[in-house]
């Protein structure tokens, strides 16, 4: 095959792992960052104590991430049905991914929530604040970082199941590589595939990284620009030092 | 060291320096600007706290009765598992007392508390009055300096421009207003714990609940920390309840003081009748004194003077009148809670059964006289706060 032949095939494939993983990473954050939360808040000792609606959640949590996407797929497919009107393609694909990727996002939301110091949630309660005053205005912002690395997590999670939700009909670069690279023996266009996977990965990672960490430095130490600031000084932290005594 | 601090004051930014008066030796110079009332404005009775974990149960507080007065700075000492961290996380209900009741400005918080867990409505606008600062400061480090000071108007629904320009009169308050769009991690200990008092007082709050807030800090940083709380006492006329395990704390801000011993209050009342209190285990701590006994039949008494006896010359009138030779053991002067205290160790010759009519003209003199029997150097209850507050 050649270059002008399998360019048309991998920009439509590209476009559908995104629109798959897109969608599909909207509604997992969507709705895996509140269910994450009620994890934590109906928890022993939480704001929300419910030990009944804790075991329902994390019991539904745990089925979802204990499935494996294939069969996941394979079983939800007349709910699919209700809800896009069809089996396969790209939109019907978006289903079974989001439902896959709301309890795997919400089991890290949970960590990520849990992790935020418990003195600023009396703090604000000490300042009248109610329940969700706490996750507006403590839980979810002071969990941020983590937040968008669990994210970052997540959407390189769906890319790996979007690839098997090309199999049965969904499209996507996956799609592509098993049947050019694979059942029509075509290894360029197979390698095309998984260095272009492998690129957006590293990019998307890279990104979420940098996020988290911009965000995390803001607590951390360096400020809004901490790049601007090295150029600047040279040890902004032992200036700090010096004003503070 | 808590003399000190009046030539500190006026080193804080933003602290208008209250009209000074020049203190009278032995006078009790802070009546000249004190704020307290007889007024109670936080009072506990009967106030239990019985925690239950597996089957068993902890009393973490067993019928403490406390009442704070209007305008004064009230501490509670004891040794960390006495309770008192309970005792001041319940008085604003973060801990639901399991008896008794906690009234703060004339309103009966219990009351309010409902039988859920969850705070209701009336609950979190009583609490939102009351302001808290915290061992470990607990600032959002998402936020600024400037954001964490808001926090607690947005809570109370206020307008962005009314939230920032309280944040700013708050910050320049506790003298950090160049911070304003710093983040917590680029402060130190000392100024986070600023930004948590600007940050408590946002909601104008009659009473400051202090939970170990210098605890975290180095000596000299918990002075000036301590000496804003003093300020804001005086200059705001705010009520503030502390909790400390440091000697030291009590000694330099408080009008008050309790000590807390295994959930209950063991001793309590103004720094003066403490000190005034005979055998009283705070006043001992408050003030120590050392010198050990010269020989076996010598009588060794702990002589405390304030007010006017401080400056007659006692000693020498009962060298002369009974003819005896004082030795002195310790002595000193110290600014205990903003009085000028002076204690004195000194030895008698002959055994106490000697010596009852020279105690007895040391008493008509207006001392306190305290007679040291061979008793353990510390009280059990305060030992290890001595230890801390020496270091």
């Amino acid at each position: 095959m050649t270059w002008s032949q399998m360019q048309p095939l991998l920009e439509q494939a590209s476009w559908e792992t995104l629109i798959m993983v897109g969608w599909s990473t909207l509604i997992a954050v969507v709705l895996g960052l509140p269910l994450g939360v009620l994890l934590v808040l109906t928890d022993r000792g939480g704001l929300l104590q419910n030990v009944l609606v804790n075991k329902v959640i994390g019991q539904v949590v745990n089925i979802g991430r204990s499935m494996p996407f294939i069969i996941l797929m394979v079983a939800l497919m007349s709910f699919t049905r209700w809800v896009t009107g069809t089996t396969i393609g790209s939109e019907a694909a978006i289903v079974p991914l989001a439902i896959g990727g709301i309890p795997f996002f919400a089991r890290l939301v949970e960590t990520a929530v849990r992790e935020v110091d418990g003195g600023l949630v009396e703090a604000v309660q000490s300042m009248g604040g109610n329940t969700w005053t706490v996750v507006r205005k403590v839980l979810v912002p002071e969990a941020l970082p983590s937040l968008i690395a669990s994210t970052t997590t997540t959407v390189i999670a769906l890319i790996g199941y979007s690839a098997m939700a090309g199999t049965v009909g969904g499209g996507g670069l996956g799609d592509l590589a098993v049947r050019y690279g694979y059942q029509r023996f075509e290894p360029g266009f197979m390698w095309i595939t998984v260095a272009l996977l492998a690129v957006a990965i590293s990019l998307i990672q890279f990104a979420g990284d940098y996020a988290a960490r911009t965000l995390h430095r803001r607590g951390g130490r360096g400020g809004a620009g901490p790049r601007l600031r090295l150029l600047k000084t040279k040890e902004p932290a032992a200036a700090d030092v010096s004003k503070v005594a | 060291m808590a003399h000190r601090h009046r030539e500190n004051r006026a080193a804080f930014r933003g602290l208008r320096e209250p009209e000074e008066q020049r203190p009278v030796p032995g006078a009790h110079h802070r009546a000249a600007h004190s704020t307290v009332t007889e007024t109670h404005v936080i009072t506990t009775s009967g106030l239990t706290k019985v925690y239950r974990s597996r089957g068993r149960e902890v009393t973490a507080l067993d019928g403490v009765d406390l009442h704070v007065r209007e305008g004064e700075v009230y501490g509670v000492i004891g040794q960390s598992g006495a309770g008192k961290s309970s005792l001041i996380r319940c008085v604003n209900l973060l801990e639901r007392p399991t008896a008794g009741t906690v009234t703060v400005a004339g309103q009966d918080l219990t009351a309010l508390a409902g039988r859920g867990p969850r705070a209701g409505r009336e609950l979190r606008q009583a609490r939102s009055r009351i302001g808290m600062v915290f061992q470990h400061f607990n600032l959002l480090s998402s936020r600024t300096v400037q954001d964490n000071v808001e926090l607690p108007l947005e809570i109370l629904g206020k307008s962005g421009k009314e939230r920032s320009r309280k944040a700013l009169e708050l910050l320049d308050l506790v003298g950090l207003a160049d911070k304003a769009k710093a983040y917590p991690a680029q402060l130190s200990g000392g100024q986070k714990q600023r930004v948590g008092i600007a940050r408590a007082l946002a909601g104008d709050p009659k009473v400051l609940l202090s939970d170990e807030a210098t605890s975290a800090l180095d000596p000299e940083t918990t002075r000036s920390i301590l000496q804003l709380l003093r300020d804001l006492n005086r200059q705001l006329g705010l009520t503030v309840l502390l909790i400390t395990h440091e000697m030291d704390v009590v000694k330099s801000v408080c009008d008050s003081a309790a000590l807390m011993d295994r959930g209950r209050i063991v001793e309590s009342g103004t720094v003066g009748e403490l000190l005034a209190t005979p055998g009283s285990e705070l006043a001992a701590a408050l003030f120590p004194v050392g010198g050990e006994a010269s020989g076996d039949d010598r009588t060794v008494l702990d002589v405390t003077f304030h007010g006017e006896a401080a400056t007659q010359p006692v000693i020498s009138q009962l060298s002369r009148t009974y003819n005896i030779d004082i030795s002195i053991l310790g002595a000193a002067i110290d600014t205990v809670g903003g009085l000028q205290v002076g204690r004195m160790r000194i030895e008698l010759p002959g055994r106490y059964e000697d010596n009852v009519v020279p105690v007895g003209f040391l008493r008509e003199q207006g001392l306190q006289i305290d007679v040291v029997d061979e008793r353990p150097d510390e009280p059990a209850a305060l030992a290890p706060l001595v230890k801390e507050g020496a270091k």
